[in-house]
C-alpha cells in the first residue's frame, strides 16, 4: 500500500515552492488537486525557461506538476468559492503560497477553513513570515538567496558574490512544508486534531545555513571568508575544493594534508605538519596542490587516491553523468505521457519505499482538466 | 504545546550530516532521538569547521547537528551489546542509518533482522550512491556527490571553472527527504500497523534537486549553459541575476524588460524585445549592469519596489541580523550549555518549535536507557 493512500490535498500554490511539496506528497500516494484560475492557471504554465517547451507549456511546469489533478475555479466568484469549500470540507490538507492577506480577502484563512473542516492540516508558505516589516515583499528564490547571504558563500574570493544556480530556497521551502504537513497529518490521524503549519522561505534559507550560522553566532560574529583558491566551503580546511587537472577537474573533500602530499608526491605539502594550519593556511596549501595537480590527468590522480580511500571524485557534466553505470543503475528517469500523447522524460521521486522506486505514469494535467469529474464527485 | 511526534522513538545509527540532520528535525518535531554510537563516537564529534570546538571533546559542528538528542554507547561487534540494541529496536518506531551498504546486514541489524524483531519498524537507510551499482562502496561525501551529479555547472558564470555550492546541499537535502519518507511511513504505520523500508542516496537527492534542469536537458539534449554575465540560473533569461551597484549588489528576478527600462530610466534596454530575453541575455545584462553601477543599491531598490518589481539587496549576516525583519523571526536560541543555535524552520499553530537541550556527551544516556528499557 502507498504510504499516503487516501490522503486528499487541495493545493492553491503556484510556481515551485508549494507545488514541489505537493508533488512529493502525490508521489508518496496522496491525491493532489490543484486549484487554478480559469484561463491562466498556475503562472508557471507560461513561465518559459530557456527555449524548451512541451505543447506550448513550460517544461518545468510539467516536471513540477505531474501526478496531479487540475480544478479550475475563480475564487472571487461566490459560486466557485462555494464549490471549492465543498472540496475543503473533505480534504486532509490544504496548501497555499499566496502573499499575506490574499487568503483573508478570499475568506479562506485557517480560522475560516477550520469552521468547514476542524481537523484540516492547513499549510502555508510565505516569503518572510506572517508578521514583520518584510512580509509584503515578493518571495522569489533569487531574492531570498540575496537577503539571506547565500551568494557570499560561493565561488572564489576574487569573484563576485555568486548565487546558487538552482532554485534552492524554493525547493527547501517546499521540502520543509512537506515535513510539517506530514508531521501534523500523523498527529491528526492519531488524535483527530488538525493544525496550522507555516514555513517561510527566509527561515528555510537560514536553516539551510544552520551549520555555518552556528559558527557565526558562536565565533564573535565573524563574516565568512571565501577561499582565494578553489573555494568550496568557507568553513572547511584544505584541501577541500575542486582542482583543475591536465584533462578535467578533481574534487577533493576533507583529507589529511601530509598523507595527501605523500600519495600524490607533492613535496610542498610536507611542511604543513600542524592540522590547525590546514584551516588557517588553507589558501597556501591549496595553491601548492593546485599547481601540482595540473601536471597529470584526473584518472591518474584517482588511481593514486582511491585505493587509499581518500575522499575524491571526478567532476561530471550531464553528458558525462548519463554515460555512467552508477547513474543508470539508479533508474532515476521517468517518462510520463501527456493527454495528447507527448512523452515527457523527467526524474522520479528520490525515495525508495519497500524496495521499490515510485514511478507514477500520470502527467501534469491540462488546465481545469478534472473540474467536471471532481464537481460530480464532491457536490 | 504537544509536539506532533511526542510518542515516537528514533534510533539514529548515523554519523556526520545527512542522517543526523534528519534525526535533528524529527527531534525538533517532538520525537525522542537516541544516537547509537561506538566508544569512539560519531566521527563528527572530532570534525571541527573553522577550528571551532564546543568543549574539550566535541566540535561545535557536532553540537549544532546533534542538539536535542540522547547518546547511547554500544559496541555493535559485541554479541551482548547487539542483543541490547535489539531490545531497543523492539521498542522503537524508527531506525535510521548511514553506514555504507552491507554494514548493517553484517552486524545483524539490517532491515530483515529489524523487521523480525519489530514488524512495525520504519527502517530508513541513507547511502551515497544507492545500494547497488559500481559506486556503492564509494565514500558518500557531499562535495564528491556535487561533483558527480553535474551540479557544479549550474552556479557561477560560463567562464568560471565548475563552481560547487558552498554548503553541504546533498547531505541536507537527503536528510530532509528522508524525514519526508519517515513521516509518511509513520502515517501508514499508524493507520495499518505496517512498517516500511526507506532508501535514499545523496546522488538521488541531488538529481531530484536538479529536476527542472534535467527535464529540460532530457528534452533538448543540450547541456545547460551558465550565463556569461551575472549568472543566476542557467535556464533563465535576462535580467535574472545578481548585479553590481555603486555600493553593493542587487538581485533582480523575473521582471518584464519594458517595466525595468522605464523604472530605472534605461532606454538602451528598450531595443530588446521579450523574445530576446534568453538568447541575448548576456548582452542585455551587460547593458543593465552598466546602468546599475551608476547608483546605490538603496536608490535602485526604492525605484524597483515602488513598482513591485522583484528585486532585493544582497545582505551579509551582520546586516541581516540587525534588521527588524530578521528579529521578528526569533530564529536564534540559546542552549543550556551557553552556545547559540538556530531553530527549526517549521511553525505549528503559530508557535516556534524550540529546544534548549544541547547535544549529548558521548554515552551520556547509556545507563539511564539500559535501566528504562530493561536492557540488562
Amino acid at each position: 500500500m502507498e504510504l499516503l493512500k487516501d490522503i486528499l490535498v487541495i493545493d492553491f500554490s503556484q510556481f515551485l515552492s508549494g507545488p514541489s511539496a505537493s508533488l512529493r506528497l502525490a508521489d508518496m500516494g496522496a491525491r493532489v488537486i490543484k486549484i487554478e484560475k480559469p484561463d491562466t492557471g498556475d503562472i508557471c504554465r507560461n513561465l518559459y525557461v530557456s527555449d524548451v517547451d512541451i505543447e506550448g507549456e513550460s517544461t518545468i511546469f510539467h516536471a513540477i506538476n505531474r501526478n496531479k489533478e487540475s480544478y479550475s475555479a475563480d475564487l472571487k466568484k461566490e459560486e466557485d468559492l462555494k464549490k471549492v469549500k465543498k472540496l475543503l470540507a473533505k480534504a486532509d490538507v490544504m496548501l497555499h503560497n499566496f502573499r499575506p492577506g490574499v487568503m483573508d480577502r478570499l475568506g479562506l484563512t485557517y480560522e475560516q477553513v477550520k469552521e468547514i473542516n476542524p481537523s484540516i492540516v492547513f499549510a502555508e508558505i510565505s516569503g518572510y513570515g506572517e508578521t514583520g516589516p518584510l512580509r509584503e515583499l515578493p518571495g522569489q528564490d533569487l531574492l531570498l538567496q540575496a537577503i539571506s547571504g547565500l551568494p557570499l558563500l560561493n565561488n572564489n574570493a576574487d569573484q563576485p558574490p555568486t548565487p546558487m544556480g538552482v532554485a534552492v530556497v524554493d525547493i527547501l521551502g517546499g521540502t520543509y512544508i512537506a515535513q510539517g504537513i506530514l508531521a501534523c497529518l500523523y498527529q491528526k490521524i492519531k488524535t483527530g486534531e488538525g493544525a496550522l503549519v507555516q514555513v517561510s522561505m527566509l527561515e528555510s534559507a537560514l536553516d539551510f545555513q544552520f551549520e555555518v550560522l552556528a559558527c557565526f553566532l558562536n565565533d564573535g560574529h565573524k563574516l565568512p571568508q571565501r577561499s582565494t583558491v578553489n573555494q568550496a566551503h568557507s568553513y572547511v580546511a584544505a584541501p577541500y575544493g575542486v582542482y583543475k587537472t591536465q584533462d578535467g577537474y578533481l574534487a577533493l573533500a576533507m583529507g589529511h594534508v601530509i598523507q595527501l602530499g605523500e600519495l600524490l608526491s607533492c613535496s610542498a605539502l610536507a611542511e604543513y605538519t600542524n592540522p590547525k594550519e590546514w584551516f588557517d593556511r588553507r589558501d597556501e596549501i591549496k595553491k601548492d596542490l593546485a599547481e601540482h595537480l595540473q601536471s597529470n590527468t584526473t584518472d591518474y590522480w584517482l588511481s593514486l587516491l582511491e585505493p587509499a580511500d581518500i575522499w575524491c571524485s571526478e567532476v561530471f557534466n550531464y553528458d558525462q553523468l548519463l554515460q555512467q553505470e552508477g547513474y543508470k543503475v539508479l533508474d532515476m528517469e521517468l517518462v510520463v505521457r501527456t493527454i495528447s500523447g507527448t512523452e515527457v522524460k523527467t526524474t522520479r521521486c528520490p525515495i525508495r519505499v519497500d524496495g521499490k522506486v515510485l514511478k507514477s505514469p500520470i502527467s501534469a494535467p491540462g488546465l481545469g482538466y478534472n473540474t467536471e469529474k471532481i464537481d460530480k464527485e464532491f457536490q | 504545546m504537544t509536539l506532533p511526534l511526542n510518542d515516537i522513538i528514533v534510533l539514529e545509527f548515523c554519523q556526520y550530516l545527512s542522517g543526523p540532520s534528519a534525526g535533528l528535525r524529527l527531534a525538533d518535531l517532538g520525537a525522542r532521538v537516541i544516537k547509537i554510537e561506538s566508544a569512539r563516537g560519531d566521527a563528527c564529534r572530532k570534525l571541527a569547521i573553522e577550528n571551532l570546538w564546543a568543549d574539550e571533546n566535541d566540535s561545535l559542528l557536532f553540537h549544532t547537528i546533534n542538539r536535542n538528542k540522547e547518546s547511547f554507547i554500544a559496541n555493535l561487534k559485541d554479541e551482548i551489546e547487539v542483543a541490547q540494541i535489539k531490545k531497543l529496536i523492539a521498542k522503537a518506531d524508527v531506525m535510521i542509518h548511514n553506514f555504507r551498504p552491507g554494514v548493517m546486514e553484517k552486524l545483524g541489524l539490517g532491515f530483515e533482522e529489524a523487521q523480525k524483531i519489530n514488524p512495525e519498524i520504519v527502517f530508513a537507510e541513507v547511502s551515497g550512491y544507492g545500494s547497488d551499482g559500481p559506486w556503492n562502496k564509494k565514500p558518500g561525501q557531499d562535495l564528491l556527490l556535487q561533483a558527480k551529479s553535474g551540479l557544479m555547472f549550474t552556479s557561477g558564470n560560463q567562464d568560471n571553472p565548475p563552481v560547487p555550492f558552498g554548503l553541504a546541499i546533498g547531505d541536507i537535502l537527503c536528510g530532509a527527504q528522508l524525514v519526508q519518507g519517515i513521516l509518511a511511513a509513520l502515517i501508514r504505520k499508524e493507520k495499518t500497523g505496517k512498517g516500511a523500508k526507506l532508501e535514499l542516496s545523496l546522488l538521488e537527492s541531488l538529481l531530484d534537486f536538479q529536476f527542472e534542469l534535467l527535464t529540460t536537458y532530457y528534452a533538448s539534449g543540450k547541456l545547460p549553459e551558465r550565463s556569461e554575465v551575472s549568472n543566476g540560473h542557467p535556464l533563465l533569461g535576462a535580467p535574472y541575476g545578481l548585479h553590481q551597484t555603486s555600493d553593493g549588489y542587487i538581485a533582480i528576478a523575473m521582471v518584464p524588460l519594458s517595466d525595468l527600462a522605464e523604472t530605472i530610466d534605461c532606454s538602451a534596454l528598450l531595443s530588446y524585445s521579450e523574445t530576446d530575453l534568453f538568447e541575448k541575455r548576456d548582452e542585455i545584462k551587460t547593458v543593465l549592469g552598466e546602468r546599475l553601477k551608476g547608483g546605490t543599491s538603496g536608490y535602485w531598490l526604492d525605484k524597483l519596489r515602488s513598482k513591485d518589481l522583484w528585486a532585493m539587496e544582497l545582505t551579509d549576516w551582520k546586516t541581516l541580523m540587525g534588521s527588524n525583519g530578521y528579529k521578528e523571526l526569533k530564529f536564534e536560541q540559546k542552549l543550556t550549555n551557553g552556545k547559540y543555535a538556530t531553530k527549526c524552520p517549521i511553525r505549528i499553530n503559530r508557535q516556534n518549535l524550540r529546544s534548549e537541550r544541547p547535544a549529548p556527551k558521548l554515552g551520556a544516556d547509556t545507563a539511564d536507557i539500559i535501566k528504562e528499557f530493561g536492557l540488562n
